[in-house]
């Protein structure tokens, strides 16, 4: 009985630290002193390998999946189901011809896509995807994240000016206009769960979720602050990503694809790629902070493997990201500009207040009411104030002229 | 001193100096988050994760944005026509010329001061020299939870007035640059 | 001389240099954009002075230079946004930023 059950314990055990132990065993093969550096290349390689095959099943999943929300069938001319379609686009986008423009900045413009896919994989060094499953492990991890996610901002207007054309550089210009707003209000919404931790490194920040009461999990998502947190996190992150229903900065109907409008062939398809290895990295950071990252959603599950855990959370969260799209319509620039200034900002700032009395109001049920009720009461009476109807005028320029 | 420092050092000191040089404005800028960045890696390289962190975070996410942003509103973007420098720039270089002079005198003169290498070898042999300069200590561990701490005990006031500062020119940089229409007025 | 330079001595060379360049962009520098650009790169290296004296003090567990080096980077953040709002309404107001032709006290 015994000996069955360690054997069961050592298969989960196995299982659920797979990876770690296959980079043991290819690094065993190597001479001790080439070990550390081996492994982290080996590290490396996995992401990059992984996340970009990750994009290739997405997009199919994406048009799919916007197909059968506008009641169409979606890709299904290549292979089984359509899933080899990626291929098909990748050979296309690989073959087509590089094309910059005559009075393009040749070497911004070469930079630009480079500088933003870099940034984007640095992101995923510090993101825990299992037990023991974390590129670095840094005390400043979440602090990190940010500084790479701020630094694509400068590859899109990199993108945009360097094109010289006037799309790409109002679509950068917007872009980046609306990434700064929001990354305010993304920054701000991360630090309740900072507070709760009271720590920066996202293994910490995981291993405090990773308790169970009565068979639940105590992710932060679970209380009231988590819970606006999260959905301000949500909101936040899909603007910052430049997704549907914050896709101004490349309203094809407006400005043709925004900053990305003079790159063809392999460059494009390096932001195509950067677009959906942000998402996958915010879609795993909002999993880390709030969704209790690779930890399982009842005690009685924890068997299964953690990586297992935090890829469900990814592609749930991939999932919802698709069904917005095809769901909302694109806001107004003025009303994205209102939203995040006027409404998610403010609320994000209240949710640092009203985490802090959840921390110093102790154990009981009081916090659960007072804090929820705060919330509550904050959202419907901004959300009224927001949604007054305004006088529309004639469009007035404040900054630009 | 490594190889590691002087690739850095260099990137750096290029960056800084294209930033300057460049004849077209919003190549500066970007010249610039070469600089920046280097010096962030400089931070990195001092042990300092934290300050090189919020270092690539202020500069290349927040000031070189400002920084481009403020090119495109003044309609700076084209190399301009003329000469990019000031009439006075030979009064310019001499001073910036002498300043480094009087910087690296100073630098080199109390070099033997400084502490050296923690190497065991030195260490035993400046104890014996006339004048003993100090090892260099190890690298301290700092942990985000102790500058924290630092901040929220021994250095409170002075992030009582960084806040007001920053919500002081926030509010003065968009009344400065908000623009009200003539009949408004 | 240069064969036994410590590090220290090193990250202050360093630092001297890019304060350099910055103080010749910002005196020969005829767009005040890039005079600001000047500055910016000053406060840095000034930044590189003070995290190189914690690394290298005899205190590092205090935390002084840091936090110091911390605290520098959000003014420098502020001196930035006040610096191009006034470029911006300076540029609005004359109509240009050279600042060779920008020369009346009187608007």
């Amino acid at each position: 009985m015994t000996a069955t059950a360690s054997f069961a314990r050592s298969i989960i055990e196995t299982s659920d630290q797979i990876f770690v132990l296959l980079k043991q065993w290819l690094v065993s093969f190597l001479p001790a002193a080439w070990q550390p550096a081996a492994g982290v290349v080996l590290c490396v390689a996995a992401i990059v390998g992984l996340f970009p095959a990750l994009f290739a099943l997405t997009t199919v999943l994406e048009r799919k999946g916007l197909g059968r929300i506008q009641n169409r069938i979606g890709p299904n001319r290549v292979g089984p189901l359509g899933l080899l379609q990626p291929l098909a686009d990748g050979i296309k986008s690989l073959t087509k011809e590089d094309i910059v423009p005559a009075r393009a900045d040749w070497a911004v413009h070469f930079l630009a896509p480079l500088v933003l896919v870099v940034a984007v994989f640095m992101g995923f060094a510090v993101v825990p995807m299992g037990r023991n499953l974390v590129l670095v492990d840094m005390d400043a991890g979440l602090l990190f994240y940010f500084a790479m996610g701020a630094s694509t901002e400068l590859a899109i207007f990199m993108a945009g000016w360097s094109s010289r054309n006037k799309y790409s550089l109002l679509g950068a210009m917007r872009a980046v206009a609306q990434m700064i707003s929001y990354e305010v209000a993304l920054l701000l919404s991360t630090v309740v769960v900072v507070m709760m931790a009271g720590s920066l490194s996202l293994t910490k920040i995981v291993a405090a979720q990773n308790q169970y009461t009565w068979g639940l999990p105590h992710w932060y998502i679970f209380t009231p602050w988590g819970l606006a947190g999260f959905l301000m996190y949500a909101i936040a992150t899909t603007a910052e990503t430049n997704r549907s229903p914050f896709d101004l900065p490349e309203g094809e109907s407006e400005l043709v694809a925004g900053y990305h409008t003079e790159y063809s062939g392999f460059k494009f398809a390096l932001f195509f790629l950067g677009e959906y290895l942000a998402m996958f990295s915010v879609s795993g950071l909002g999993a880390t902070l709030f969704l209790g990252g690779w930890s399982a959603p009842f005690s009685f599950l924890t068997w299964v493997p953690s990586w297992i855990w935090f890829f469900s959370k990814l592609m749930l969260s991939i999932f919802v990201f698709i069904w917005l799209r095809g769901t909302l319509p694109r806001l107004r620039q003025d009303q994205l500009m209102n939203f995040a200034w006027k409404f998610v900002l403010p609320m994000t700032l209240l949710n640092l207040l009203v985490a802090g009395l959840w921390r110093f109001m102790g154990e009981g049920w009081e916090r659960w009411v007072l804090c929820t009720a705060i919330l509550v009461v904050a959202y419907v009476v901004m959300g009224r104030m927001g949604m007054r109807r305004e006088h529309f005028g004639p469009r007035s320029y404040r900054y630009a002229e | 001193m490594s190889l590691i420092f002087y690739l850095i050092a260099a990137l750096t000191v290029a960056g800084g100096l294209a930033a300057v040089l460049l004849k077209n404005t919003v190549h500066c800028a970007l010249a610039l988050t070469v600089a920046f960045a280097g010096l962030a890696l400089l931070f990195l390289n001092l042990d300092a994760q934290f300050a090189g962190f919020a270092q690539i975070l202020v500069y290349i996410g927040a000031v070189a944005i400002l920084v481009v942003f403020a090119i495109l509103l003044t309609k700076g973007s084209e190399t301009p026509q003329g000469g990019v420098f000031s009439r006075t720039w030979l009064v310019g270089l001499t001073a910036a010329a002498a300043v480094f002079a009087v910087l690296g005198w100073a630098v080199i003169a109390s070099a033997p001061l400084l502490p050296k290498a923690a190497t065991p070898a030195t260490a035993a042999t400046s104890a014996m020299v006339v004048t003993p300069a100090p090892a260099v200590p190890p690298a301290p561990a700092v942990t985000v939870e102790q500058i924290g701490r630092a901040l929220a005990g021994r250095y409170v006031l002075p992030l009582e007035i960084v806040a007001v500062l920053l919500t002081a020119a926030l509010i003065g940089a968009v009344i400065v640059a908000m623009h009200e229409k003539e009949e408004a007025k | 001389m240069m064969g036994q330079i410590t590090p220290l001595a090193g990250y202050l060379l360093v630092a001297a240099l890019v304060f350099s360049i910055g103080l010749a962009g910002a005196l020969t520098r005829r767009n005040a954009i890039l005079v600001l650009i000047g500055i910016e790169l000053m406060l840095n290296a000034a930044n590189l002075n003070l995290i190189a004296f914690w690394r290298y003090g005899p205190h590092p567990e205090l935390l002084t230079g840091m936090i110091f080096a911390i605290f520098s980077i959000a003014v420098a953040a502020a001196e930035a946004a006040v610096g191009l709002g006034l470029v911006i309404q300076i540029h609005r107001h004359a109509r240009t930023t050279d600042l060779d032709a920008i020369n009346r006290m009187k608007g």
